[in-house]
C-alpha cells in the first residue's frame, strides 16, 4: 500500500510494522508528531504495545532499555537536546546489548534555539556503541525501521540502531512511501525472543560491577558485533531487496564507475547531490556520488572500493567537530589512508541552511581552483 | 544458658524461613542495606525482578558474574531506578507475565535528588511497580558524602565538623503521598515484622507502591556494626522516624512509642552526631517533636474514623 507521508509518519509506521512491543517517547520539534501519530495509534488499538508517557527523553530511554530486556521490541524517537540527554543512557543501551531503534530528527544544538536540521547531535553519539543509518528519503525512513531491527535482533550483533532523518527535510516533508503488507513485513521480521532476558525463572544480573578482569573483554565483544553488523546489514538488505525490491547497503554509489571526482555525502544532501551529479554529467563533467548510510559500522572497505578509482574526492559535512574539521571527512579520510588520492574537507547546510544544487556545483569547481584543504565553508559570511 | 532452658525456650519464627538473598554478598559489617533487601525479599518472594541504580546495593550484590540477591536484577544508571522499572513492569504486562513484581531498589541518593524526576515521573503515571528506597541518609557507596535525606546536625566528608547538615532532611513520604499513588508506607530493617506484613499489603495493590525504608549503616553513622538494628530500633523510640503508612491517602501510624526517648539516646551511640551540642541537639528535638504532632495531626484528619 503506498501512502504520501512525512518522514514522521514514515517513522511512526516503521515501528508500526515493526509491530513493537513498548513505545517510550518524549516530545521535541520536530520529532513531535511522531510521538503523536504512535500515542494514537497504539490508543486506537491498531499497535498492540504499551506506550509509556515518560517525563523526559533520558527516561524514555531508560524505560526503553528495562522494557527490551524483559524481552519486548521497543521503540522511541528523538531529536537534538533530547539525544543529548540520553547520552548517558546510550552507553546503557548499546553495552547492555539491546537492539532498540531509534529514530533521531538531525536538529541543531543549541544555543541558539534552532530547530533546523544539522547533525552534531547524532555524530556526538559516535562512541556510544549504537549504530547509525543517516537516510535519504521517508521510503528510506520505513525501510530501515525494519531493516534495523532485524540487523539488530541477530545474536551475534545485539546492538541498537540510531536511525537519521533530517529536520523538515524529511520530517515535515511528505513523500510517497510503500508501506508493503504486513505479511510479506512478518515473514521478513519475525518476532523479537532473545535467549537471555530478565527472567525469574532464570534468574542473572545484568550489568554488574565489572573488573578490568572482564571489562576489556565485554568492550572486545562489541566491536566484534560491530563488525558483524557489516555482514549481516549486507544480509538484511539482500534479502530486504527480495522481498520489497529495493535495493540498500552500507553506502549507495550514484553515477560513481568513471567518476573522476566523487561528492561524499549523507541525509538529504545526498539527494540534492544527485540532481547536481545530473547537471554537471550532461554538461560532460564526470561526477558522481557515493552516499554513506552506516556511520556506524563504518564503511570503510565499500568506502575505499568506490574512492579509490577516483581521481579527486570531496566531503560535505553538515556538522563540524569544532576544534577539527567535519566529522565524517575525518572518517573518510582514515578510510584513504596511504591513498594519493586528494580530498577536500566542505561545509554546508549547518543549522538548517539551504544547501542548493549550485552549492554543490560550486564544490566541484572549488576543487578544480584550488589545492585540497580539510575546511572549506560553503556561503559562509564572514 | 543450660540445655534444659534452651529446649524450653521455643522461637517462634515470624517471618519466612526461606532465604532468597544468600550470604556471600559484599556489605560491610552490620550493613543495613543488607538487611533490607534480605528482608524485601522474603516478603516478595521470587517472582520480582530488580532494578538496581548506582548505590551500595550495586556493589553488595557482587561484581560479575556473580550475584548474591536471588532474582533477576538490572543494573541501571544512577537516576534511573523508577524509569527503568517501568519499563520493566510494562514489557512485563505486554509479554502476559502479570504475576511478577518490579521491584525498583534505590539508596536515598537515587530518589531523593538525581532520581527523584524519574520517581515522580512513574508514580503520576501510577506504573506497577514497587519502589523501595533504602535510607542510609548519604550518598554511601561513594565514601559517606551528603544527600537531600541526610538529616540536621551530621557529619558527612561533604558536611565536615564544623559545617555539619544544616536543614531537616527532605519529606519524600510526603511528596510521595502528594503524587496520590495507592499506597505508602516507612519501614524500619530493626522492624521487619512490620515491614513485611506492609509488603504483603502492597503486593495485593496495583499502581505505584512505595516505601521509605529505614537502614543504618554502621561505616558512614559511625557506630558499631552490631548495634546497627539498636540504632534503628531508637530512630523510632525517640520517633526520629515514625512507622507509618498512607493508603489511598488514608494515614496510620503502625507504633507510637509510649514514652518516646529523648532524641541524645539515639545521636549518642553515632560518630556523626558526636560534634553535637546542647543547642543543637535541642533544635533536633524541637524539629522532631514537632514532625511528630504533624503526623499525629495528619492521622487525626486524615485516619481511618475510629469505630
Ligand atoms: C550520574 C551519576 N552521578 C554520580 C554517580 C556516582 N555515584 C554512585 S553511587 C552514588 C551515591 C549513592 O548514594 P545513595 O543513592 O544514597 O546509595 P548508597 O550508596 O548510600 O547505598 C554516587 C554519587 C553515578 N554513578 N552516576
Ligand atoms: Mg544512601
Amino acid at each position: 500500500m503506498k501512502k504520501v507521508l512525512t518522514g514522521n509518519f514514515a517513522a511512526a509506521y516503521g515501528a508500526t510494522a515493526a509491530k513493537v512491543d513498548v513505545v517510550s517517547a518524549y516530545p521535541i520539534t520536530p520529532q513531535t508528531t511522531i510521538v503523536e501519530i504512535l500515542s494514537e495509534i497504539v490508543a486506537d488499538g491498531l499497535l498492540d504495545a504499551d506506550f509509556i508517557k515518560v517525563e523526559s527523553e533520558h527516561s524514555a530511554m531508560a524505560a526503553c532499555i528495562g522494557a527490551q530486556a524483559v524481552g519486548a521490541r521497543t521503540f522511541t524517537a528523538t531529536s537534538a537536546q533530547g539525544l543529548a540527554l540520553m547520552h548517558e543512557m546510550l552507553h546503557w543501551a548499546a553495552r547492555g546489548r539491546l537492539p532498540i531503534v531509534m529514530a533521531n530528527v538531525n536538529r541543531a544544538m543549541a544555543p541558539g534555539w534552532s530547530i533546523w536540521a544539522d547533525v552534531t547531535d547524532s555524530v556526538a553519539q559516535r562512541d556510544t556503541g549504537w549504530m547509525q543509518v543517516y537516510c535519504e528519503n521517508n521510503q528510506e525512513v520505513f525501510d530501515t525501521i525494519l531493516m534495523s531491527y532485524k540487523v539488530g535482533e541477530y545474536e551475534d550483533v545485539l546492538l541498537p540502531t540510531l536511525v537519521n532523518l533530517d529536520a523538515f527535510f524529511l520530517s515535515h516533508t511528505s513523500q510517497v512511501v510503500d508501506l508493503y503488507d504486513e505479511k510479506t513485513i512478518d515473514a521478513f521480521l519475525p518476532e523479537y525472543n532473545p535467549k537471555i532476558k530478565l527472567d525469574v525463572k532464570d534468574p542473572r544480573s545484568f550489568g554488574a560491577l565489572t573488573s578490568p578482569e572482564h571489562y576489556y573483554e565485554f568492550s572486545y565483544k562489541m566491536q566484534i558485533a560491530q563488525e558483524n553488523a557489516r555482514s549481516r546489514i549486507k544480509e538484511v538488505s539482500a534479502e530486504f531487496e527480495k522481498r520489497f525490491g529495493r535495493k540498500y547497503d552500507l553506502i549507495e554509489a550514484y553515477r560513481c564507475e568513471d567518476a573522476e571526482t566523487v561528492l561524499v555525502d549523507y541525509g538529504t544532501i545526498a539527494g540534492t547531490a544527485k540532481d547536481a551529479v545530473d547537471r554537471m554529467r550532461d554538461r560532460g563533467e564526470r561526477v558522481g556520488a557515493l552516499k554513506i548510510r552506516y556511520l556506524r559500522p563504518f564503511p570503510v572497505k565499500e568506502v575505499c572500493r568506490i574512492l579509490n578509482s577516483a581521481r579527486q574526492v570531496g566531503v560535505i559535512d553538515r556538522a563540524i567537530s569544532f576544534g577539527h574539521e567535519g566529522p565524517f571527512f575525518t572518517e573518510v579520510k582514515a578510510a584513504m589512508y596511504g591513498s594519493q588520492i586528494p580530498i577536500w574537507g566542505f561545509l554546508a547546510g549547518l543549522g538548517g541552511r539551504d544547501v542548493s544544487i549550485a552549492d554543490i556545483e560550486s564544490v566541484v569547481t572549488h576543487m578544480k581552483q584550488n589545492e585540497p584543504s580539510n575546511i572549506i565553508w560553503i556561503g559562509v559570511k564572514k | 544458658m543450660s540445655a534444659d532452658t534452651a529446649k524450653k525456650k521455643t522461637v517462634k519464627l515470624t517471618l519466612p524461613e526461606e532465604e532468597i538473598m544468600s550470604p556471600g554478598h559484599l556489605a560491610c559489617q552490620g550493613c543495613g542495606a543488607a538487611l533490607a533487601l534480605r528482608y524485601a525479599l522474603k516478603g516478595l518472594g521470587r517472582n520480582t525482578v530488580m532494578s538496581i541504580p548506582a548505590c551500595c546495593w550495586a556493589v553488595i550484590d557482587g561484581p560479575f558474574p556473580y550475584s548474591a540477591a536471588g532474582v533477576p536484577i538490572y543494573h541501571c544508571a544512577f537516576e534511573t531506578a523508577a524509569s527503568t522499572a517501568s519499563g520493566i513492569t510494562h514489557a512485563l504486562s505486554r509479554l502476559n507475565q502479570k504475576d511478577i513484581t518490579t521491584l525498583a531498589w534505590a539508596g536515598d541518593g537515587g530518589t531523593f535528588d538525581i532520581g527523584i524526576q524519574a520517581l515522580s515521573g512513574a508514580a503520576e503515571r501510577n506504573d506497577n511497580l514497587i519502589y523501595i528506597v533504602y535510607d542510609n541518609e548519604a550518598y554511601m557507596n561513594t565514601g559517606i558524602q551528603r544527600s537531600s535525606s541526610t538529616p540536621h546536625g551530621a557529619w558527612t566528608t561533604t558536611t565536615p565538623v564544623k559545617y555539619f547538615k544544616k536543614g531537616p532532611k527532605k519529606n519524600i513520604m510526603e511528596i510521595m503521598v502528594a503524587h496520590h499513588i495507592p499506597y505508602a508506607a516507612t519501614a524500619s530493617v530493626s522492624y521487619p515484622e512490620d515491614f513485611l506484613k506492609k509488603l504483603n499489603k502492597a503486593k495485593q495493590i496495583q499502581g505505584t507502591r512505595f516505601f521509605h525504608l529505614f537502614a543504618p549503616c554502621p561505616t558512614g553513622w559511625k557506630h558499631p556494626p552490631d548495634i546497627a538494628v539498636r540504632v534503628g530500633r531508637l530512630a523510632t523510640e525517640t520517633n526520629v522516624f515514625p512507622i507509618y503508612e498512607v493508603e489511598n491517602g488514608v494515614y496510620k501510624i503502625n507504633r507510637k512509642p509510649k514514652n518516646p526517648k529523648p532524641v541524645q539516646e539515639y545521636l549518642k551511640l553515632q560518630g556523626r552526631f558526636r560534634h553535637l551540642d546542647e543547642k543543637t541537639v535541642n533544635v533536633i528535638q524541637d524539629d522532631v517533636n514537632r514532625n511528630w504532632d504533624r503526623l499525629l495531626k495528619l492521622e487525626q484528619a486524615f485516619g481511618e474514623p475510629s469505630a
